[in-house]
């Protein structure tokens, strides 16, 4: 099979990025980051309380812990809203013993169906970040612009009438955007974005409403990745927990502010053996002195002070 | 299409000519990260779909892009700690999107040799004259941008053409990274020139261990030393490489970067390792071994 003579062309081989979203630049050349209180490292948690629809159809693809049996496929759907019922309570009782926040990442699915949740979160003054509508609901190239724009507006709007709340971060579900995503966030009133996963810091994104921010919502350093997805041990996700705190709180001693984020899933890390593991890593990052339990919002403030 | 590569002969892994390294080292060691650039919006190919989802795969390209904004500094870091200099598996449009990072390998004498212009674009399916096109490309950018001469090559995304070999041969490239058939250098068949195969090694590839085997990071510590006992303690009497390839964006986030480090302090407190490039590694094999090497293919090859 022979390739056309243009495949070795290159139209966007230039200084920085093959696109015009955000800069090209190195961490290390950047300048240090001064977090309030003088911290090291900003702590921030961030777990996923997400709805995955029995009729899911899984196009165009599948998110991440999505239904995979024929229907009516009861075993994914339930051990995945096991986390709403269940094991978000265990999450919630380490972090407050704990004495930290989070910020949750919320289908508007959630919001409607499970209103003691938005309870619990505003009890707590905890942020909600927007995460679409539900877990099948996603964001992709091909998407009509204006079948997308009703979706953000539906889980942005839905949110912030539930919950009173602000609304101004968003993690796509999957973590997929279609080429307009960050264009129809700015537009719906969204100042940070958690699908990039290309940097430890925030940094500037260009769209056609303003400039927002890209936060390093993690996608490797999460329970379901550790644990489900790649078939580590209980002890192994605690151990890479610390090793991601330990670098970033050495580096941070040199390079000025880290953020440590955690993704959780709740149906994952609030299964009754494994809430302790969390605990125990948790537990190792707050006995450490200077850091700072963070939303997201309070993160992107104290940034953009400083910009 | 061939049932054989016929790239090399059998030679079993028993009385072979032996090798010596410099100052009398019984394994080779190198580090070879692969610096990289992937695209948004590739152009399409017709034997491998560039990204999984429908573009633009945000998560897997921002996964990518990790390496140049912050994980190269890390690992590069943790090698400079152990005096270890790279050996950079590079798509040479890096030079033009990132030409800081380049400079910072130039800085410390870190060798280049080719993987591509992007990793997104394939061998594969390519002519004769884009295959040379590409490797002219490769030769001159990496010259331009750092005055080295290019001796090594690295397929993008290992992929290849069966003339890929007699190409690089006649271009004057001195080894290939392609081949993982063993521990030693060895000599290649082409059509003219000479050219080897340096071991780089799958199962060391932090993307293998890490997203093929899905490995723990301790246990990718742990695996990188086990190899290197087992090599070290063969090299006294064989002569051994070994090669830990490298991929920033993954190596060098932070709950994955102290495993690595560990791994380089325990390779580099041994005594007779030879701390080198994969340059380097085929100059002293070319000048002092790969005639013998042959003699013993051609003489235990099927009469």
């Amino acid at each position: 099979m022979s390739l056309p003579d243009d495949y070795l062309k290159y139209p966007k081989r230039r200084h920085g990025m093959d696109h015009d979203r955000y800069d090209w630049s190195m961490l290390v050349k950047r300048r240090k980051i001064v977090w309030p209180g003088d911290a090291r490292v900003a702590l921030w948690i961030v777990p996923a309380l997400t709805w995955y629809p029995l009729d899911s159809k899984g196009k165009p693809f599948r998110a991440p812990g999505a239904l995979l049996n024929p229907y009516p496929d009861y075993r994914h759907y339930t051990h995945r809203d096991y986390g709403n019922r269940v094991g978000i309570f265990r999450i919630m009782k380490v972090m407050d013993d704990l004495g930290l926040k989070a910020s949750v990442a919320m289908n508007a699915a959630v919001a409607t169906r499970y209103p003691a949740l938005i309870e619990e979160i505003n009890a707590r003054a905890w942020e909600i970040i927007a995460h679409g509508v539900d877990m099948d609901k996603l964001h992709y190239g091909g998407l009509a612009p204006d079948a997308e724009r009703a979706l953000v507006q539906e889980a942005v709007g839905t949110l912030r009438q539930r919950s009173g709340q602000k609304i101004t971060g968003w993690l796509s579900p999957g973590k997929s955007e279609s080429g307009n995503t960050l264009d129809l966030l700015a537009e719906a009133g969204i100042a940070y974005v958690c699908d990039w996963i290309n940097d430890d810091m925030p940094y500037g994104v260009r769209t056609s409403h303003g400039g927002i921010h890209a936060l390093p919502h993690p996608y490797e350093l999460d329970d379901y990745t550790i644990l489900i997805q790649n078939h580590h041990s209980e002890a192994d996700f605690v151990q890479q927990v610390i090793d991601q705190f330990d670098a970033l709180y050495a580096e941070a001693g040199q390079q000025g502010g880290r953020i440590m984020a955690l993704g959780l899933n709740p149906w994952v890390i609030g299964c009754p053996y494994r809430i302790k593991y969390l605990r125990q890593a948790l537990t190792h990052i707050v006995s450490h002195k200077g850091v700072w339990s963070a939303t997201g919002a309070e993160i992107l403030a104290a940034f953009r002070g400083q910009e | 299409m061939k049932s054989d590569p016929e790239l090399y002969d059998y030679l079993p892994y028993k009385n072979r000519p032996k090798i010596t390294w410099p100052g009398g080292a019984r394994l080779a060691f190198w580090v070879a990260p692969n610096i990289e650039f992937y695209e948004l919006e590739p152009p399409g190919n017709p034997q491998r779909t560039p990204w999984a989802r429908p573009i633009p795969d945000v998560l897997a390209y921002s996964y990518r892009d990790y390496g140049n904004r912050v994980g190269f500094w890390r690992m590069m870091e943790a090698m400079e700690k152990y005096g270890v200099r790279g050996s950079v598996s590079l798509n040479v449009a890096v030079c033009d999107h990132h030409p800081e990072i380049i400079a910072e390998c130039v800085k410390r004498d870190w060798e280049f040799y080719s993987h591509g212009t992007y990793n997104t674009r394939y061998t594969f399916g390519m002519s004769e004259a884009q295959e040379r096109a590409l490797i002219e490309d490769a030769i001159a950018t990496v010259k331009k941008h750092s005055g080295q001469k290019l001796a090594g090559w690295l397929s993008p995304a290992l992929t290849n053409t069966e003339r890929t070999m007699d190409l690089l041969a006649e271009y004057g490239l001195l080894y290939t990274c392609d081949l993982f058939h063993d521990d030693q250098p060895m000599p290649v068949k082409v059509k003219s020139g000479r050219l080897i195969s340096i071991p780089y090694s799958l199962e060391m590839n932090d993307i293998i261990a890490y997203n093929s085997n899905l490995v723990p990071p301790r246990q990718y510590g742990e695996i990188i030393k086990a190899q290197f006992d087992q090599l070290y303690e063969e090299g006294e009497t064989s002569g051994t490489v070994m090669c830990i390839p490298l991929h920033p964006f993954l190596v060098g986030q932070p709950h994955r970067i102290a495993a690595f480090a560990d791994a380089l302090a325990y390779i580099t407190r041994h005594d007779k390792v030879w701390v080198t490039t994969g340059r380097e590694i085929a100059q002293h094999f070319l000048a002092n071994h790969h005639d013998d090497f042959l003699a013993a293919s051609r003489r235990s090859a099927p009469r």
